[in-house]
């Protein structure tokens, strides 16, 4: 068969790719073997417009016992215990079928976890949509929600933690990033390199049939108007399977019997076993006719190139396939001897018989070309408006629009349609900084939490990086959780796009600079390309999920006000920044100048001294400030608790309206009894530590002195209308 | 003008409900059971006379509502 | 005592209820839908989660499972049988509890911390709590609304068979207070002979204070009595 232009186009490949391929297998390829190459070339799998910038993540720490190259990451969290974790992102499915994008994004990173050895014990997601007025909004945000909802209600994990938000940049590019985290023993973590002679190569799970085929290729392909025509590559998520298939997994992981273990999640068939051998640096060879089908007819470019989910492949050790069909007998699912392992470096498929497709595994896993795009530093612009032109605006009015905004809406209409609960150790759930998982049976816990800022990252990349890796540190900080590392979801658009892939460098170098200062590396994560449509381009939308350790378990330390009469004391200076706030947008919509500055030195300095004091009990209740700056973080403790404060007007004549909704970084609210206000301060003071105390709480009032008294009650109602009213 | 709806997942989707059905099935005793399929059924009414009209109107419920065209087909039948 | 957990494929709030069972200082067995006899035991359980998916209607598969002929001859004898939430959902599609579970008025999963009333407080399941109690637990279900025919509800009230109701936090048993539409409120429910309970909360959630509270012990513990 004579491969075309047009053939080439519809396998997402460049004629120079094209070129590439003819040399490596040193004649042309048929179409089988086009199809593999296209699969595992394509942006989704090969990274290859973004490995040369991530190779500058730091990677490496005391806590890190397996970075990024695996299914997931890994981190050590004392005693054999280990953390599996990973995000993911699901974004062009869900644009097209809502419900079964976003199902089928959770369904394959809790695979990427369990895959590894790990139960998981919490998902999380990070979801972005257009503006509600949109057409498509609403009922994106419905499918979205119901889909994960669905998803991870039903295999039994509890969805704990997440953010939505809502901006225009989305509006024809949904994202939807999903992650989830697994507790394991440290000494039977799994991994997918190959190893051994002939071992059988083993097939599990649901049958295959035609789902996705160019799924990764779509994830790859900008959306035009004939976006719609993709429908078919949607794949139907069955959470059923994934619990049996979880569940047999992990009871063949109980003893030696598996070699490697890899899912079969883009590209299915084709990238999990290249990967898998490719690791081992050893050959693969596949008799498709072995597949279990779903449909019938299936060709081998179908089988190889299907993306049907609830899948797994698994090397086994020699004498051990008896024992491991008899467990996944029990869980009534597919367990069929597809292949082994070869000597000769080929992925080698056969069918009737006959060799149908024959490529070095090499070829396919790490050949494919890096690309050194071209990229330009973002242009600077500060903004042109005149603070002091703006028509006046009181701070009641001013908070209000931030609280019933859908950005800063209660998000109790999303959350309760997770089950949070389920596995009975969800200590701190959706709504706080972050969420608190305990170890089952333990007396410790870890803190979990997902963090973005498209805005600050459009507006300023390097700093946008830098303040996302340092929000999500505080957010583990402020449950009292040591920060240990990271994972990361780059969502951008056309990286062949000069100012695109600016961002995209710009945004890791400031991610890289803050994990690096503040020992936090990164993991695992996942790059999303070509989010855009019609030209348009997302904001840059990097999604950092964080993973922290809390050693020993007591009351979890949340955002409530927790009593009238204790002390606030505001952590970290307040210099007023207004550019690129909530307050700018939600009140005047102005979207210009640059991001608030992030100091990495006040960031650890504030955040371990923190720590300390609630080490030591000495806080009572703590919130980091973000978006929305002081009163909006303090809205947030008197809503969620029905306690609010009496707020002392700041002693230095300042603007009112900058000081308390500037969004300044490296700051912490905490409440304190007033008891343990001179061991607070002496500690703080040890610690070089810039604080304020700032006033007190009190029932029923939010107030600052002369200028807001508003009830916490009408707080309450104002934070939760918009969902239920949309 | 009464009609029925019966709207099934397209040919090559995955229904995890029916395969879950037809298993169930099998395991008690039906053996000669080879593939059952799960959809949804609608009857409709609806106060129009002429049936092509009618059956517009129906096509156009399902296409808005009724049906998930990308995953679903659906048949329309006059009851 | 001793009590039996029977899992299905798909039962996710199995480990749960274990982990609750043994820190009530139960003797408590797995046993999976395949086996064909129970072990001896003072009290079953039917756990809840997402049976088979939920597919075809909550509880339908698993309602012909091998093991649930065990589970009929068992509750028949005057074994103790606590279904909850799914497990509930299992118990009326066998028929051992009369009514059904329908999806939720509003169409949506609900995860949330309900308060509920204590109707009956004179049952092998209910004596530790006092009448009228109200208890803060967690719900968290699709198809919980649920319904019965006339006959049936007014046996449920003519012989004190209904359990729980929705209420708030004051008792007061009313639309406002009821998370999912079911019937009068109702929560949970006897058969004629209160050897068997079905309910839609999860009290397995309510005995460990680190997490919640503690409004599900005295469950447990009037069973031990």
């Amino acid at each position: 068969m004579i491969i075309t232009d047009q053939i080439l186009e519809k396998h997402g490949l460049s004629k120079e790719e094209f070129k590439i391929i003819k040399k490596l297998l040193k004649r042309d390829p048929n179409l089988l073997e086009l199809g593999v190459f296209s699969a595992m070339w394509n942006e989704h799998c090969s990274y290859k417009s973004s490995r040369l910038h991530l190779k500058n993540l730091p990677t490496k720490g005391k806590q890190v016992i397996q970075g990024p190259g695996e299914n997931a990451g890994v981190i050590d969290i004392g005693d054999d215990d280990a953390i599996v974790f990973k995000i993911e992102s699901h974004n062009h499915p869900s644009y097209i079928e809502p419900y079964q994008g976003a199902a089928t994004g959770v369904g394959g990173i809790l695979r990427d976890v369990f895959t590894m050895g790990a139960r998981p014990i919490a998902l999380l997601n990070s979801i972005h949509f257009g503006s509600p007025k949109h057409s498509k909004t609403k009922s994106l945000l419905n499918g979205v929600v119901s889909g994960i909802g669905g998803y991870g209600n039903c295999i039994g994990i509890p969805t704990v933690a997440g953010e939505t938000k809502f901006n225009e940049t989305y509006n024809e590019n949904i994202l939807v990033n999903a992650m989830a985290v697994g507790h394991a023993k440290k000494d039977k973590i799994f991994y997918s390199k190959a190893k051994g002679l002939n071992k059988s190569v083993v097939y599990v799970g649901s049958k295959t049939g035609r789902d996705g085929i160019h799924g990764a290729s779509m994830a790859s392909a900008e959306f035009d108007e004939n976006s719609e025509s993709k429908k078919p590559t949607v794949q139907v998520g069955d959470p059923f399977t994934e619990k049996l298939l979880m569940e047999a997994c992990l009871e063949l992981m109980k003893d030696n019997s598996i070699i490697s273990i890899q899912d079969m999640g883009a590209a299915g068939l084709t990238s999990s076993s290249v990967e898998m051998a490719s690791k081992g640096g050893l050959g693969i060879e596949l008799e498709l006719d072995k597949v279990p089908c779903r449909e019938e007819n299936m060709s081998p470019y179908e089988m190889m190139l299907s993306e049907s989910q609830e899948r797994m492949l698994i090397i086994l050790e020699d004498g051990k396939e008896q024992n491991a069909k008899k467990i996944f007998d029990k869980w009534d699912l597919d367990f069929v001897v597809i292949g082994k392992t070869t000597n000769t470096n080929n992925l080698t498929l056969k069918y009737e018989n006959q060799i149908v497709g024959e490529i070095p595994v090499e070829a396919l896993a790490s050949k494919a070309p890096i690309y050194d795009r071209k990229w330009i530093k973002k242009k600077i612009k500060k903004s042109s408006f005149n603070f002091k032109k703006l028509k006046k605006i009181k701070i009641e009015d001013a908070l209000i629009k931030i609280l019933s905004s859908p950005n800063h809406s209660s998000k109790n209409w999303i959350t309760d349609q997770y089950d949070q609960s389920v596995m009975c150790d969800t200590v701190l759930k959706s709504g706080s900084d972050a969420a608190i998982i305990r170890i089952h049976n333990k007396d410790k816990a870890i803190a979990v939490s997902v963090d973005s800022s498209a805005n600050y990252c459009k507006s300023h990349p390097i700093t946008g990086g830098k303040q996302i890796v340092c929000e999500n540190w505080r957010n583990l900080i402020t449950v009292g959780a040591k920060p240990l590392a990271i994972t990361n979801c780059l969502n951008f658009g056309n990286p062949e796009n000069q100012e695109i892939m600016g961002e995209f460098a710009e945004c890791l170098q400031g991610i890289k600079e803050a994990c690096e200062f503040l020992n936090y590396p990164v993991v695992s994560g996942n790059v999303s390309f070509y989010n855009g449509t019609n030209k348009k381009n997302i904001y840059p939308t990097p999604v950092i999920g964080g993973v922290g350790l809390i050693k020993k378990l007591s009351k979890p330390l949340s955002h409530h006000f927790k009593k009238d009469k204790s002390s606030l004391i505001l952590i970290g200076k307040t210099f007023g920044h207004l550019d690129q706030s909530c307050f700018l947008k939600e009140n005047y919509s102005i979207n210009e100048g640059l991001p608030p500055e992030v100091n990495l030195l006040n960031e650890k300095n504030n955040g371990e001294s923190l720590l300390k004091l609630i080490n030591k009990n000495l806080i009572l209740s703590s919130h980091d400030i973000s978006n929305g700056g002081l009163i909006t973080a303090l809205s947030e403790m008197s809503i969620s608790s029905g306690i609010g404060a009496k707020i002392l007007k700041p002693k230095k004549l300042t603007n009112l309206i900058e000081y308390f909704f500037g969004e300044d970084q490296a700051r912490y609210i905490v409440e304190v009894e007033d008891n343990s206000i001179g061991k607070v301060e002496k500690i703080l003071k040890e610690n070089n530590i810039f604080f304020e105390n700032i006033g007190f709480t009190q029932n029923e009032f939010l107030e600052i002195e002369g200028e807001l008294k508003i009830s916490t009650k009408d707080l309450f109602k104002i934070n939760n209308e918009w969902y239920n009213k949309y | 003008m009464k009609f029925s709806v019966t709207v099934t997942l397209k040919k090559d989707v995955l229904d995890p409900q029916g395969k879950v059905v037809q298993n169930t099935l099998i395991n008690m005793g039906m053996s000669d059971l080879k593939s059952i399929r799960q959809g949804k059924h609608f009857e409709i009414d609806v106060s129009e006379n002429d049936q092509t009209i009618a059956e517009k109107k129906i096509d156009e419920m399902c296409r808005k509502l009724l049906v998930n065209l990308i995953i679903e087909d659906y048949k329309i039948n006059k009851i | 005592m001793k009590s039996s957990v029977i899992v299905f494929p798909g039962s996710n709030c199995d480990r749960d209820i274990a982990v609750a069972l043994e820190k009530m200082q139960f003797k408590n067995q797995m046993v999976w839908h395949k086996e064909t006899k129970l072990p001896k035991s003072d009290l079953i359980v039917v756990p809840g989660g997402f049976s088979y998916g939920d597919y075809l209607r909550s509880g339908a598969i698993a309602g012909k499972s091998l093991i649930i002929d065990e589970v009929i001859k068992a509750a028949k004898s005057g074994c103790l049988i606590l279904g909850i939430c799914n497990g509930f959902q299992i118990l009326t599609e066998t028929g051992l509890l009369k009514g059904t579970l329908l999806r939720n008025k509003n169409l949506k999963f609900i995860n949330k911390d309900v308060c509920i009333k204590v109707i009956n407080n004179e049952t092998r399941f209910s004596k530790k709590y006092k009448k009228d109690q109200i208890l803060k637990i967690n719900i968290a279900h699709n198809e919980g609304n649920f319904f019965t025919d006339h006959n049936h509800l007014n046996e449920l009230k003519d012989k004190n068979l209904i359990a729980f109701k929705y209420s708030d936090e004051k008792g007061n048993v009313s639309e406002n207070s009821n998370p999912n539409g079911s019937l009068e409120n109702i929560a949970g429910i006897y058969n004629a002979n209160k050897n068997i309970l079905g309910m839609m909360p999860h009290p397995e959630r309510m005995v460990d204070e680190i997490i919640s509270n503690k409004d599900g012990i005295n469950l447990f513990s009037s069973l031990l009595n």
